[in-house]
Parts: structure tokens; sequence; C-alpha cells
């Protein structure tokens, strides 16, 4: 080999080397830390990151908070808790943030919840849906956006009251998210509606589903309803071996986060019609704080927004309404502040609860209906997260004390 | 048939076979290009991926059957175009260096594929038409059957019999078998390797292409596909038999019944089964169902580069170098003691993969167990059950140490690619465990909280800790090598059969070898959990086996001073590109690329390389 050959080599990795190695700037602007998986998710995190950057230029063009403009530091954790815990690191050592706020999987989020409280971090979950984050691993240090996996079974569940059905069959993803939404969702229908059968249940590994031996195990239980927390790629398979196969003939689906558009858009027409879902019809909502949050996006992105969009957009202007209410960037005046903090979304309206540090947010319901090829959420209405959430006492039982 | 327990038995066997037919179009051009190239193919799933977001580009574009079947078999051709683009421009580079290296490199091209279809194509799911013609069911037994897959039944037993015609009746294919019994025997006869190998390479990435592209009737193409075909496929050409399309079509149907009728006996259980029919098939019948015994290449050619005199670092040097580290801590702020501890925690987790792989000539796909082993060691003994930080680190190693004792006993009776996937089958089952056994290892959210003791507390003096602590155990490993027990590990790698005549255990050098590594690995492990404050199954997935494989060959197999230097510039890179850049995948796969190919020693191998270049010419 040629030794400018080698040279070249070197001086590329000497580069690569340094580039990050240089010191960062006079912190002027209040910097946030932001950890998500934009390289592994994309289709989540993509929109995601859109709705902070909008959330940041809108905050900054009415004069930023505390006199000061806000700056975003944002990370890449490569779906990995290890990797989120290094960045988290970088991001409180080295970028000097006030507080972190992002991540997607549920076990991110839950170690950079562990990283906060063993260092004293504000930490702001945007997405992760694990109910343990708020719950049975919940600390003082960590707050979340999103409705969790209980909520939206329990928004699930009370459709599912209404239904004649009796022998239900369960499909759900095997790990926490999926575990949870069935666990949850047959408590909650059994209260309602007592003397249920549960006749089948499949338990695919996330984005291993062997579809056709799924739908047949189904089947087999000949169930009267089924209940799902499929997403992604493990829904577009089902839905099509289950249409094909028959079993969705004559039997009600509910389905969680089926109507999210990062989800039920790319079923295009063959949209599973007459499915009751949550997720989230951008096309539909009419209220003043949707319609003024679709128009910049479209925009400023020009595309519609996604479930990501909304939760990137509302975790940024969480942040900024706690740093303002707060009027401080001090840890445990962020925490106070954050508690009881109300906040208008393109949702509505919105409590961090003290109790929990969970937000009131909801989510919408609705069936799943075929317009112009495109599969859309019909006849949906928003159920407020506040309506879905077990009573003080129970969380006081699951949470444990700071 | 009337009755409906047996026509529920009888669809789901259908339903299987459809499954076993896309596996065997991926597998058998993974067993097709091993037997010839004798290069593992990681990229292999990487093709099938290519397979289906071309075949949804093409397909989309034109309509009706002709634009849909024309688009699945065009697409199939433009993957097969792309193995041929990879073996001429990266493996037949490498095809006189180290067996590992292409391994590497075609790992690197994984990387690199997986951000270019990013970018291509979006990161949205693509969800393509179905099968015109093919879109309904048809009754089969009472139930409705899909008819597509019936079509995939009939089109993987017709690539089976197309192949078979292929292989054994055309003058190609004879010498396709020949390659596969002795491929240097082959071009000394006068023929041209590198046609033969390019020919080799296009079939099989059109039939990986292929696999993929007629998934698209069944699933929207995503970007997981390729690492969730990739290992399937290995245990499918393994538990066949490497190189036997007949065992690849055997073992497609064993593993494609066996996912079908597993998920209803233990639906909990699906990922630890293929493992386990993989391990057992291995330590029964380590050829596979219908592969031949392999002659005694295999693997451990790979390090024959590392059996000269050795590039010894000179003392000075070493010293300088561990008081510069030493002082690293002191001047950096805490981000750099996190970067430094998680250095000094892959270095040892890279030495004791050294440890066996280069002395020991055994290169292991599934060392991350064993760091696993000692992570959740650790951390369900301080998170769970109160132990000490010192106390529970020992215990990680012990651990450690007996999971090798005990997975090592069967993989040492093997040897070369065999004992490199009987690893791999006992670290995806320990993995398995760690994501399935909820109530033990927390499944996928892991255990958290699990920080070090108060005293240690400090990221200064945990850096300092675990700089001492690893350092202090790669030296010891160091030590181990240079005693009568090192030399001798290295005799049984040279020559196992002069070894056995002067009366050495190979065997038991190797086992107790293997131990050895993996209780250090298992110390590295609890030093990691300790320092991100909780474990997850991804600290032994698959892809931290190769990152530790990665960080060896980086360092150079020549000297155990690699392997700390190796896990440097590893994690410097990932550190640094990963701030910069969404695509960090593509870089590092390029780089991993560009440095097998133009630092085959490694990086302290090449140095040490030079200077002796530049002594001789002093003299």
């Amino acid at each position: 080999m040629s030794s400018t050959r080698v040279v070249s080599y070197a001086a590329v990795l000497a580069l690569a080397l340094a580039a990050g190695a240089l010191p960062g700037q006079a912190a002027e602007p209040i910097r946030v830390g932001d950890i998500n998986s934009y390289s592994v998710i994309p289709l989540y995190t993509g929109p995601y990151r859109n709705g902070w950057r909008m959330a940041v230029d809108e905050v900054n063009a009415s004069g930023g908070v505390l006199g000061r403009k806000l700056e975003v530091v944002s990370y890449d954790d490569a779906a990995k808790p290890g990797e989120a815990v290094n960045r988290a690191q970088q991001l409180v050592s080295k970028d000097h943030v006030a507080l972190i706020s992002g991540t997607y999987l549920s076990n991110v989020g839950l170690a950079v919840s562990s990283f906060a409280k063993q260092n004293r971090v504000f930490f702001m979950a945007g997405e992760p849906l694990s109910d343990a984050i708020t719950w049975e691993q919940g600390n003082r240090y960590t707050f979340r956006l999103r409705p969790n996996t209980y909520m939206q079974a329990a928004m699930l569940a009370r459709e599912a009251a209404g239904l004649a059905a009796r022998r239900w069959a369960t499909v759900a993803p095997n790990y926490e998210y999926g575990q949870s939404a069935v666990r949850n969702f047959q408590k909650l229908l059994a209260v309602k509606r007592p003397g249920l059968k549960w006749v089948a249940e499949q338990w695919p590994q996330l984005g291993k589903i062997d579809a056709g031996a799924t739908v047949e195990a189904l089947a087999e239980g000949k169930p009267e309803a089924i209940y799902s927390a499929l997403f992604a790629s493990d829904l577009a398979k089902f839905v099509r071996e289950g249409e094909t196969r028959g079993l969705f003939a004559r039997r009600a689906v509910l389905s969680l986060l089926t109507g999210e558009p990062e989800y039920l858009e790319p079923l295009k027409d063959e949209a599973p019609r007459g499915w009751i879902v949550t997720g989230y019809p951008w096309y539909a909502i009419k209220t003043p704080e949707h319609a003024r949050f679709l128009k910049a996006y479209m925009a400023k992105f020009h595309e519609h927004p996604y479930m990501g969009s909304v939760v990137g957009y509302s975790t940024m202007m969480a942040v900024a309404a706690t740093i303002r209410r707060a009027g401080s960037l001090d840890t445990d005046k962020l925490i106070k502040a954050a508690q009881g903090l109300r906040l208008t979304t393109p949702f509505g309206k919105v409590v961090f609860r003290a109790i929990d540090h969970q937000s009131t947010m909801g989510a919408y319901v609705g069936r799943i209906a075929v317009q112009d090829g495109k599969g859309v959420m019909a006849d949906w209405h928003y159920a407020d997260g506040a309506d879905y959430l077990p009573s003080d006492a129970e969380v006081r039982k699951m949470r444990p004390a700071d | 048939m009337g009755n409906p327990a047996l026509s529920f038995v009888a669809i789901e066997l259908l339903t299987g076979l459809a499954t076993a037919a896309v596996l065997f179009l991926v597998s058998c051009g993974l067993s097709l290009i091993f037997g010839v190239t004798r290069i593992v193919n990681f990229a292999h799933g990487s093709f099938y991926m290519l397979g289906a977001y071309i075949a949804y580009s093409l397909v989309s574009r034109a309509g009706g059957p002709v634009g849909f079947w024309g688009g699945l078999l065009l697409a199939s051709a433009a993957v097969g175009l792309i193995g041929v683009a990879m073996e001429v421009f990266v493996l037949r580079r490498l095809y006189g260096g180290p067996e590992l290296f292409p391994l590497l490199a075609t790992f690197g091209v994984v990387l690199v594929v997986e951000d270019a279809v990013l970018a291509i194509w979006g990161p949205q799911d693509l969800l393509g038409p179905r099968a015109p013609g093919l879109k309904g069911a048809i009754e089969v037994f009472g139930h409705r059957f899909p008819s597509y897959e019936l079509f995939l039944i009939a089109l993987g037993v017709g690539v089976a019999g197309g192949l078979w015609l292929l292989v054994h009746r055309t003058r190609w294919g004879t010498l396709v078998r020949a390659a596969t019994q002795d491929w240097e025997m082959v071009g000394a006869l006068g023929v041209r390797q590198a046609t033969l190998f390019t020919g080799v390479f296009f079939v099989g990435a059109f039939l990986a292409g292929l696999g993929g592209a007629v998934q698209l009737p069944l699933e929207a193409a995503d970007h997981q596909m390729d690492l969730s075909i990739i290992i399937e496929a290995f245990v499918v050409v393994v538990v066949g038999g490497m190189g036997s399309i007949a065992g690849a079509f055997l073992a497609s149907v064993i593993i494609g019944e066996l996912q079908t009728f597993g998920i209803l006996v233990f639906p909990k259980l699906t990922l630890v089964l293929i493992f386990v029919v993989m391990a057992v098939v291995l330590v029964i019948r380590p050829q596979g169902l219908l592969g031949r015994p392999q002659p005694e290449a295999g693997m451990n050619r790979a390090v024959e580069v590392g059996t000269g005199a050795g590039f010894q670092v000179p003392a000075v040097l070493l010293y300088t170098l561990c008081a510069l580290v030493l002082a690293v801590p002191l001047v950096s702020g805490n981000y750099g003691r996190v970067v430094l501890t998680e250095v000094a925690t892959l270095s040892l987790f890279a030495a004791s993969l050294y440890f066996m792989m280069g002395p020991g000539g055994l290169v292991s796909f599934g060392h991350a167990a064993y760091f696993g082993l000692g992570a959740y060691g650790v951390a369900l003994l301080v998170a769970k059950l109160g132990w000490g930080m010192a106390a529970a680190l020992a215990a990680a190693g012990v651990l450690a140490g007996v999971g090798a004792l005990v997975f090592g006993w069967f993989c040492v009776r093997l040897s070369g690619v065999y004992f490199a996937m009987l690893t791999l089958a006992f670290a995806q089952m320990v993995w398995a465990a760690a994501v399935q056994w909820d109530a033990l290892t927390g499944g996928d959210n892991g255990v958290l909280g699990v920080w070090p003791a108060p005293w240690a507390g400090n990221k200064l003096v945990f850096c300092y800790l675990a700089l001492g602590l690893c350092g202090g155990c790669v030296a010891l490993l160091r030590r181990v090598l240079r005693a009568p027990f090192g030399y001798t590990l290295r005799a049984g790698r040279d020559s196992a059969l002069r070894c056995d005549a002067i009366g050495i255990d190979v065997r038991r050098h190797q086992w107790l070898a293997f131990s050895l590594a993996g209780l250090f690995a298992g110390i590295s492990g609890g030093l990691y959990a300790l320092s991100k404050g909780g474990v997850f199954p991804t600290v032994m997935s698959v892809s931290r086996s190769i990152d530790a494989i990665v960080m060896v060959l980086l360092g150079g197999l020549e000297t155990m001073a690699g392997s700390p230097v190796g896990a440097a510039v590893f994690t410097g890179l990932r550190e640094q590109i990963g701030s910069l850049t969404d695509y960090w995948r593509a870089v590092v796969g390029a780089i991993i690329i560009a440095l097998v190919i133009a630092f085959p020693r490694g990086i302290v191998g090449f140095i040490g390389a030079r200077a002796a270049r530049l002594a001789q010419g002093g003299r």
C-alpha cells in the first residue's frame, strides 16, 4: 500500500476524532438536551424532530424563555439503552444542558429516567409508553407526556364493554408494552363484563411475527372478538394474512395505536375497515388549537403531521413552559414547576399530575374506514387521558415514594 | 379431512411450508456462497432487504401482471448484480488474507446498505401490491388458505429442483461442487477462481433478492428485514450442513414448521427454540444434517497471520502510554471519564476475546453471552439482593466463567465455522432468556438502578476503578499467555496433530482458555452494568459479539496490546461519528471495509510491521 493512502486514511480518522472534541461555546442560550432513536426508528423520530424544531422556533420568535433563547442539543441513541446513558452524560457534563427530553423505546426511556434520578437531572420523557416510567419505577426527576399503555388499553376496554362478544382472543408483541396492553385490557374489561372467556392468546416477537401461523392459532379458538396491540411491520403482515384467511369476517377487532398515521398510512386501501382503534385523525380534528398547529406544520415542512410531530412539539412546549414557570434552571425548581403544570397542546389542555408526573394527554378513539384509497378514522372522539387513569390510591400503591 | 383437529394440523403444516420456502430461497444462496468461497456472508440479509425494496419501486411503477412478475425478477437480477459488485470491489481484494476479514467486510456492507436504504427509500414501511391473480384464498381442509402462499411453496420446490439441476447437471455446477470440496485444487487445475466466485455470488444474491421480492405481497418492506432474516438463515445453513443445497432445503422445512407449531405450544418462547435445535444438531452431528465433514481448514487459518515472530510493544512506549491514559481523567470532564470507563471495559472484553481468538485460534461469534452473564449477574445481585459492588463483581466473573465452562465443554469439540456457530447458538439462547424470562430479567426493560457503591459513585473514582481493574485483568491475561499454558494453547492452534502426538490434551487447554475468557468477559460486563446503571438484553445481542471481533481485528491479532487499541479506536469513532450524523452506521461500515482492505494486520500490527521495517533499514 502506498504511503499517501495510509496518510489519507489517518487524516480522515484524526479529523473524525477531532471534530467532536472541540469545546462548546459559551452558554448564552438555555440549552435543552434531546435524545432519541433517530437512526433506528426514523419513521417516528423524524416527525418528532420536526415537531420540537417547530416548537423551538415558536418559543424563540416570541422572545424565548426567561429572556434567553432556547437551544436544543440533539443526539441519536441508536435504540440502545447503554448508548442513551452515554449521550445523557455527554449532554449533562459536556454540553451543560439544563434538562433532558425525548426517547422513544420504553427501555431507553427507563434507562434515561434511572440516569436522571442518579444524577439529579430533570427528564421530560415524550413518547415511551411503559407504565413503569411514571408508576412502578417512577422517580421525582422524570415526567412523561404521552398517555401510557394502561390508559390507551383502558380507552379500548371502555369501547369493548359495549360489544356483545363473550369469547375474546388477544395478540400482542411479547414485551412490556404488549404484556401491559393485554393484562390491563383484560383486567378492566373483566370488571365491566364479568364472565368473559379468553379463548386464545398469541405473543409474537416484536418485528418477527409468523403471521399465517398466528392467524390460524387465533382462529382455532373461535373468538367472537379480537384485541390486538400489534403495530408497524407486524401489523401489516397480520392484516394481510388475517384478511386473506378470513379471520376478521364477522368479528369485532380492537387494536391499539393502529389509527396513528405512522401505522395506518402504509396499509393504504387495505386498512382494516371497522376496527376500533386509538390514533390521531389529523385530517379531521377541527379544534382551534389543532387547526393552528396543522397550518403552521404544513407550511413549515410541506407534509402533514404524524403522531410523532404532536409529541415532539408538545414535549418541547412542556419543557419551555416548565422553565418559564420555574423562573430558574435549578432542577428542584423545575420539578416543582412541572408538577401540576397546565399546557395547551394540539390535542387540547393537559395537566402534568403532581401525584405521578404523568400528563393527562389523551388519544383519539374511532373506527377505521377507507376513503379515496386511504385508511382514515371515522366516528372518532377524543378520549381525555384524565378519565382513564387509575385512582390515586392505586397510583400510590404502585409508585415508590421519593 | 373431516376431523377439525386434523385439518387444523394440516393447515398449519402448509403455513409452515410457506415460511420454509422463503427461508430456503435465502439460505440456499448463503450455503452455496459459503460452500464455494468459505465466506460467512453477513450481507445476505441485506440482499434480501434490497430485493424487497427494489421490487417495491419497480412494481409500484409498472402495473399489471407483467409489471408485477417482471418487477420481481428484475429486482432479483439487480440484487444479483449488487452481489457481484460486492464480490469484485470488496471481497476479491481479501481472498489471500485471513479468512475472517471477508466476514468483517460483509458486516461493513450490512451497515452501509442499512443507511443507503434509509436514504433512498425513506423511513416509512412500504406495503407493496398483492400478487395479481393470487390475491384470494382457496378452501383447503375447510380453511381458507392464501393462494399466494401455495405459489410460494411451489416456487421453493421449483428453485430447489432447478438449483439441483444446475449444480449436478452442468459444467459450472461441477466446478462449484469441486470448489466446495477443495478450491485450491480447482484453482491449480486451471479454473479461474475469480470468475467462479463471481458467478456464485450472482446466483446467491439473486436468490436472496428473490426471497425478499416475493415477500412483497405478504409484508411491508421495512428496515429491520435484513437482521431478522440473516440469523435464521445462518441457523438453516448450519443445521442443514454448510454448502449442502439439499440440507438447506431439509433444514428450512424443519425450522419453518418448528416456528409454526412452536407458537402453539410455547407462545412466549419462540426465540429460543430454533437455537436449541441448532445447538442440538451441532453437538450430535457437527457437520449438519446433510453436510460432509470438513477438512481441518475452517476458521483456524484466520489467525495464522499472528503466528510469526510477533510484534513486541517496547516497554518504554507501553509505560508512557499507560501514564498518559491515567492522566486523562484528571483533565477531562465527566463525559470524558464516562467514555474512558467504557473504553476500559470494552478493552477487557476485547482482550478476553483475543485470548481465545489469537493464541487459542477459537473464533467466537457469541462472546457477548459471557459479557451479558456478568452484566446480569451484577445487576441482579446489586439491585435485587442488595449485594456490595465488589462481591457482585467477583460473583459475576464466577457466573460467566461457569457459563463458559458449561457451554465451552460442547463448543471446543468443534472447530472453525462450526465452533463459531455453536457459540452463537449458546449466546442467542442466553439472550433469548434475558428477553423472555421477564420475572427474573425484566425482559426488554432490563434491570435498573444498578449504580456503583457510594464511595465509587463519583465518575472520577469509578473511572480509575475501571482502569485499574481492567488494566490488571488484561495484564493477568497477558501473563497467562506467556506461561507454559499460553504456549501450549498456541501450539494446539498451530498443530493439533503434533500436540496430540506429544501427549498434550489440546481440547482441555482450549476448554480452559474458553472458560477463562468467559470469566474475564463477565467481569467487564459487570463493570459495564455498573457504569450504565442497568442492564438490557442489548448488552448481549449479536451485534455486541460482532463489535468485539471488530475491535480485536482492528487492533490486530499479533499482540495483546492490539485489543485495547482496537477498543479505544472503535469506541472513539462511534462516539464522535454518532454525535455528528444520523448516518453513523454507513460511516462505521465504510471504515470497517477500508480497514480490512488497507490494514489487514490491524492497527498495532501495521505499526509493528512499519517499525520493524524501519529498524531493518537502519541496520
